[in-house]
């Protein structure tokens, strides 16, 4: 970063303190939420409901088209060739091997690519979604090992395939920082988030901890990690008459990666469309990277459709993930358990060209009330591909480290690990001080540990064999925040026959549409197979993105938003003979495909009625919502009560997970059934998390060694146990519907529920994940 | 994947003849297609023998003839080897997965390549293994995997298969076909450790083709276990397997086959374990010192020490249930 960067980052943070503060203290009816959403109160029964996907039966038939599936006339197919060293400049790339293959359509290089801007970087601009701002095939520089040097575009993708293996690269090498150490020892810097310093500082915890009746202090590290959606990453584009390029892209971003692939080619956001209908798996890491502009570039020189599908491997190579931590916790208590110091630090690697350093004090801010905090992330820089977010990024390994500390201190202090967090829940939040929007994590917790059987726990570690295994409960509070991004928008359009609802949103198998869907039906009184959810195009609505569990959130406002300028336009059309005349949006309800007011039912007109005598076909309407002022005036967060029941086995150290429950206080549960399922999923990712997904990143080298599914160890089939989720259900009155997202929730909190676990059974700490056998032997 | 010619051969001759000793020969294709894509093989020409000997059959003295074509399915599910030779069949299906055990045949099996990781990086890292003399980067980098027996300077690779510990435990017999004549090779003497030559696997000539596995008699192979230790409950290689049968008389060892898995270059036949149990009480202290006597020479790497422990102590827990002693 320049220093004109660093103060204009500091200029906005300040900026945004001021704005904080005056949020904080404004009174809640200038606040977004302050008054319940009405589907709270007012159900007409298709929220809450378990509605299978809408889009399972196309998946099942094998009719969803993905973006490596789209298939245009003339269309070629392109391979990416990655340098092999982590900086340097190219010594040699001989193409020409490649080039002679039959059927090599061109090789793309530094040489030959098209002009291209960098990425403009996520955060820096509304709509900037780039990874980094490093130059796209510009020049001879490398600055990751995995960085794309070639592209080969070929008339199948064997041929590209083939070719690729022929081009010959050489580096002329520099000294680079690829290891951890190395980082550390040239200086660490501080980590920021969202433009505010990732430090908080109330008191002295340092002295408060040296005093306390019962203390740990404790280090805990937490490994790279990969990008895994089972979809590969793929794009097929192309370079249209009209002058538009035309992008159909498996993306959380469509709209982000419109204005932003614009900005790579010079081009304005409205001659870049992207659509993305479906897509295999997000996670984080469905955002941009270089292959897109490589693809775009690719078909730009080639005056051809391309179609650039990744490969496992070059998906590790180009798409970032999380980046490893080393966190110290230390918590200092009274003799009855109440927090006086908690002390949350430590050091997270990013690249050198990377905005985001993984911020796992996030979870600690909300998490207790402690009479001092020291919350603080420094980061270091290792020459790597940058490093971005993945599911819950942040609480996923920031819990792992806290809550493995109260389990810690739970011991120490002779005192229930559950009846530990209880006594320690905050009132208010104690770095912000603002009051909590809802908060029933203690509810979440005593459902859940009576269905778990927690009683049966032994306190003591090593009480209960089963033959060569060790039975052992832990448990550990999951959490993540409500977000809800500026930039939303939706359109409503409404016939006789029903609506069609129009939203840049995005479907990546988790059941968004069906959510949606729902809430359109309940808000409009409309069936649900009325509706009609459009989605996955950047032409349309609003900047929405599928991440930071905020996209129902955001989608749910901006239907809110646009229904009431709809209902403005129906109350004008149904003119002064309609029994709802002369009523205000919010004096009016919907039901039965029409409108009535609120405090009289029976005054009602269908939205035929009204159609029909405006005579009209539709009416449409097209709205924001207001800016997302709520997550700075009340403190918003979900959290979950997490219980693990491990089996150890005592001759090979073998860890298996026999029990897993997962109690979730998210506000309103839009529809159980997706619902179970992102919390499962979430769930399953922590297992990984907690006992085999680690990025093996040869520090001598900079490189990913395990770039396949065959050696990055996921969960399999055998891996899971059942999973039993459960969830308080009480809505959260400052938000839409009442609900807080539940996409990344489940991977919080799990980690530290299989390593207290695994040391109730045997009695050994793991601090260090993932907590593989030869660390149990 | 470079482009390659196809051809199928319906028996060993017409495969040699179609091969002209310059072919590979091609199995179920579930290693051989992986390492093509990887770019880590290359060959111009693949010769399909995945349709010849498909059979099982009982050999005169009461062993068991496989022919190389059998799926590994087949072979895990026959009654002879489930009864005979129980270890066979659970090694089997320690494995991969079905899918992947379904189209596997038992000839490409004793043909699998490692799975280093620096053996697959063709771009960024150099094995000896692919390029004579070019170093070994398993050496101080991540060799959690890595072998703890029988390594050299030039390689530190293990095999990767399950059915080859149990095939080593049982002394079976490998027959092969080739251009000078068909030939019996001793199943120990068929791996090779990695030496000078990493890249030289196996005792098989150019241009020999497997047509078959033989397992003698063995009457004590009936009782056997086969144990798998690895990083998650399926559909990883072993870190440490076990293959062993055992029969006690009087509390003493009377007979006893040890083989392990994911601890070297080859299947590991732990013959001073065995010396040291035949005749010793078989109790736990005699499992653990004839693990020790075999384990002495292991020597560890980086990532790898936990191994030695790791299958002294796997060894001792199959041979105590095999032998009713309790874990």
């Amino acid at each position: 970063m320049s220093i004109l960067d660093n103060a204009k980052s500091r200029a906005q943070g300040l900026a945004m303190a001021a704005l904080t503060k005056a949020v904080a203290l404004a009174p809640d009816k200038w606040i977004p939420g302050s008054t319940p959403d009405p589907l709270i109160r007012k159900q007409n029964g298709h929220v809450g409901k378990p509605l299978s996907r809408l889009d399972g039966p196309l998946k099942v038939a094998g009719q969803a088209r993905f973006s490596a599936e789209v298939a245009l006339p003339n269309m070629a197919y392109a391979a990416i060739v990655h340098a092999d060293t982590p900086k340097g400049r190219i010594a040699s790339l001989d193409t020409a091997a490649a080039e002679a293959v039959p059927g090599v359509v061109l090789v793309m290089t530094h040489r030959n690519a098209p002009r291209m801007n960098p990425m403009p970087v996520f955060m820096s601009a509304a709509k900037a979604a780039g990874p980094d701002a490093l130059p796209i095939l510009q020049d001879d520089r490398i600055h990751w090992s995995g960085q794309p040097v070639a592209v080969v575009v070929a008339e199948t993708q064997e041929i590209a395939d083939e070719a690729a293996g022929l081009i010959a690269a050489t580096f002329k090498e520099e000294p680079a920082v690829t290891a951890f150490a190395a980082a550390r020892a040239k200086g660490t810097q501080q980590g920021s988030f969202m433009a505010q310093p990732l430090r908080n500082e109330i008191g002295d915890a340092e002295k408060t901890l040296a005093a306390a009746h019962f203390r740990i202090d404790a280090r805990y590290t937490t490994p790279r990690h990969n990008h895994n959606a089972i979809e590969l990453h793929a794009l097929t584009c192309e370079w249209q008459d009209d002058g538009v390029l035309r992008i159909h892209d498996t993306t959380q971003m469509v709209a982000q990666e419109a204005w932003t692939i614009g900005r790579v080619f010079g081009l304005s956001e409205d001659k870049v469309v992207v659509t993305s209908p479906f897509v295999g798996g997000g996670f984080g890491g469905k955002g941009l990277w270089q292959h897109q502009a490589c693809a775009a570039a690719a078909a730009k020189l080639a005056k051809r459709p391309v179609r650039l599908m990744l490969s496992r491997e070059s998906v590790y190579r180009i798409v970032g993930g999380r980046a490893p931590t080393d966190q110290r916790v230390a918590l200092g208590a009274t003799a009855e358990g109440k927090l006086t110091a908690l002390i949350h630090t430590g050091l997270t690697a990013k690249s050198p060209a990377s905005p985001m350093p993984e911020p796992f004090i996030l979870p600690t801010r909300s998490a207790y009330a402690a009479e001092t905090m020291l919350l603080d992330v420094k980061t270091v820089e290792i020459e790597s591909l940058s490093n971005t977010f993945m599911r819950a990024p942040g609480e996923a390994v920031g819990t792992f480290a806290l809550e493995c500390a109260i389990d810690e201190l739970a011991e120490v202090a002779g005192i229930d690990p559950i009846e530990l967090r209880l006594r320690n829940e905050p009132e208010k939040d104690p770095v912000s001080g603002l009051p909590f929007s809802g908060r029933h994590l203690d509810a979440a917790y005593r459902m859940a540990a009576e269905k778990f059987g927690w009683d049966r726990r032994s306190p003591t570690p090593r009480a209960q064999r089963e033959g060569e295994w060790w039975v052992g409960m832990g448990c550990a509070t999951g959490t993540y925040p409500y977000y809800r991004m500026p930039g939303g928008a939706a359109r409503i359009t409404l016939t006789a026959e029903g609506a069609k609802i129009d939203i840049a949103a995005h479907e990546m198998g988790m059941g968004t549409a069906t959510a949606a869907t729902q809430v359109a039906a309940d808000r409009l009184g409309l069936s649900p197979e009325a509706i009609a959810f459009n989605y996955g195009d950047s032409t349309l609505p609003g900047t929405v993105m599928a991440g930071g569990s905020q996209q129902t959130a955001s989608i749910g406002a901006s239907i809110v938003a646009a229904h009431r300028a709809l209902v403005a336009e129906l109350v004008k059309l149904a003119g002064n003979d309609s029994p709802i005349a002369g009523a205000k949006p919010d004096e009016l309800s919907c039901r039965d495909a029409g409108l009535c007011r609120a405090d009289d039912e029976a005054a009602y007109e269908s939205y035929a009625s009204i159609l029909a005598r405006a005579n009209r076909p539709s009416v449409s309407a097209e709205a924001s919502p207001p800016l997302p002022l709520e997550m700075m005036h009340w403190s918003m967060h979900s959290h979950a009560a997490m219980f693990a029941e491990v089996r150890v086995n005592a001759v090979t150290g073998e860890v298996r997970v026999s029990r897993f429950l997962g109690s979730f206080d998210c506000g309103r549960i839009l529809n159980p059934k997706t619902a179970a399922s992102q919390f499962r999923g979430g769930i399953i990712m922590g297992l990984g998390l907690a006992l085999m997904e680690e990025t093996q990143f040869d520090e001598r080298k900079g490189r990913v060694m395990n770039a396949s599914l065959a050696e990055y160890h996921l969960p399999v089939h055998l891996d899971v146990p059942d999973i039993e989720v459960i969830w308080t259900d009480i809505p959260d009155p400052h938000t839409p519907m009442g609900a807080r997202g539940i996409g990344e929730i489940g991977i919080t909190g799990t980690g530290a529920a299989v390593a207290n676990a695994i040391y109730n059974a045997i009695g050994k700490r793991v601090r260090d994940l993932p907590i593989t056998l030869d660390k149990l032997l | 994947m470079t482009p390659f010619t196809y051809a199928r051969a319906d028996a060993a001759e017409q495969a040699l003849e179609l091969a002209g000793g310059g072919a590979r020969f091609l199995g179920g294709g579930t290693n051989l297609i992986d390492l093509m894509r990887e770019r880590i093989e290359a060959p111009a020409a693949l010769v399909d023998v995945s349709g010849i000997g498909r059979t099982i059959e009982e050999t005169a003295d009461g062993g068991l003839l496989i022919g190389a074509g059998v799926r590994n399915t087949d072979l895990a599910e026959h009654p002879l080897v489930r009864t005979r030779y129980p270890l066979v069949t659970r090694a089997i299906v320690a494995g991969a997965s079905a899918q992947i055990r379904n189209m596997a045949t038992v000839g490409g099996n004793l043909l699998q390549r490692t799975r280093c990781t620096y053996f697959y990086d063709v771009e960024g890292s150099r094995c000896n293994k692919r390029v004579p003399g070019e170093g070994c980067d398993a050496q101080g980098g991540f060799n959690r995997i890595h072998a703890i027996l029988g390594a050299s300077e030039a390689c530190v690779a293990t095999h990767p298969s399950d059915l080859c510990v149990a095939l080593a435990a049982l002394d079976a017999t490998v027959h092969v076909e080739g251009p000078q004549g068909a030939r019996e090779i001793a199943f120990g003497d068929f791996h090779l450790l990695p030496g000078d030559t990493p890249k030289r696997e196996t005792a098989l000539a150019p241009g020999e083709l497997v047509t078959a596995i033989e397992l003698p008699p063995l009457p004590v192979a009936a009782h056997s276990r086969y144990r798998k230790v690895r990083d998650r409950a399926s559909y990883a290689f072993a870190l440490i397997s076990v293959a062993a049968a055992l029969r006690v008389e009087d509390g003493r060892v009377a007979e006893v086959r040890l083989a392990l898995g994911g601890v070297a270059h080859r299947p590991w036949r732990a013959h001073a374990a065995e010396a040291a149990l035949v005749g010793a009480a078989a109790n736990e202290a005699s499992f653990l010192a004839a693990a020790d006597a075999e384990l002495s020479a292991a020597v560890p790497l980086r990532d790898n020490g936990f191994k030695i422990d790791l299958a002294r102590r796997t060894i001792a827990a199959v041979l105590s249930d095999l032998s009713g002693v309790g874990a």
